[in-house]
């Protein structure tokens, strides 16, 4: 069951990766972009989940643990950069 | 039976994951392309790292924690840059579909009137 399922799933955040690469380079707005960015993270996150269930391995959680940390950290620091043209005041 | 929890899970994860992106790509003006990626993935990837802790938890080297962690850091940080991101659009005046609100809110009854402040 799993080893049919977990190939579409990869197809379907694939695609969404895909999508958001789109956003990312069309994104009329900076806020567009930054949002894209921002999804791109979450989205890698899951492939990273669905690769170490595929592999059967619990070596990727750090990674995803750290991604998580840094993409936050990176969206609010662009925002901020946005809000009040300045990071750390 | 687990397995067929695991697989529903991993495909509803995957599934909302792909419509959030989705909405993210096909909506028409920035708050409401706010909405796909900060509801739909969330739960997206939130069902995903549920499946992940099943299937490392019922593997018999003990209850896998990792995924809990990522899914709080998650849930806690998605509104936080959702709301970030709604503020900055804001700021920069964003156009949106719709309509702008009245300069001024009409005075309620027992208030003073605009002319007299």
């Amino acid at each position: 069951m799993l080893s049919v399922v977990i190939p579409i799933a990869f197809t379907l955040v694939a695609l969404a990766v895909a999508l958001n690469f789109w956003r990312l380079l069309v994104g009329p707005s900076l806020p567009d972009r930054i949002l894209a960015l921002d999804t791109l993270y979450v989205n890698t996150i899951a492939l990273l989940v669905l690769l170490g269930i595929h592999l059967g391995s619990a070596l990727y959680f750090e990674a995803a643990l750290l991604i998580a940390l840094m993409g936050f950290v990176g969206t609010v620091a662009l925002c901020k950069y946005l809000l009040r043209g300045d990071i750390i005041e | 039976m687990l397995d067929n929890l695991l697989a529903f899970l991993i495909l509803a994860g995957a599934a909302f994951t792909f419509i959030g992106s989705l909405g993210l790509a096909r909506l028409r003006d920035f708050y409401t392309r706010l909405h796909g990626p900060t509801k739909a993935t969330t739960l997206g990837v939130g069902s995903l790292l549920v499946a992940s802790a099943i299937h490392f938890s019922t593997r018999g080297e003990g209850i896998s924690l990792h995924e809990v962690l990522v899914t709080l850091f998650l849930f806690i940080t998605a509104p936080v840059s959702a709301h970030l991101l709604a503020k900055a659009a804001l700021h920069l005046r964003l156009a949106s579909l719709a309509p702008a609100p009245e300069e001024e809110a009409p005075a309620r009854q027992g208030d003073a009137s605009p002319e007299e402040r």
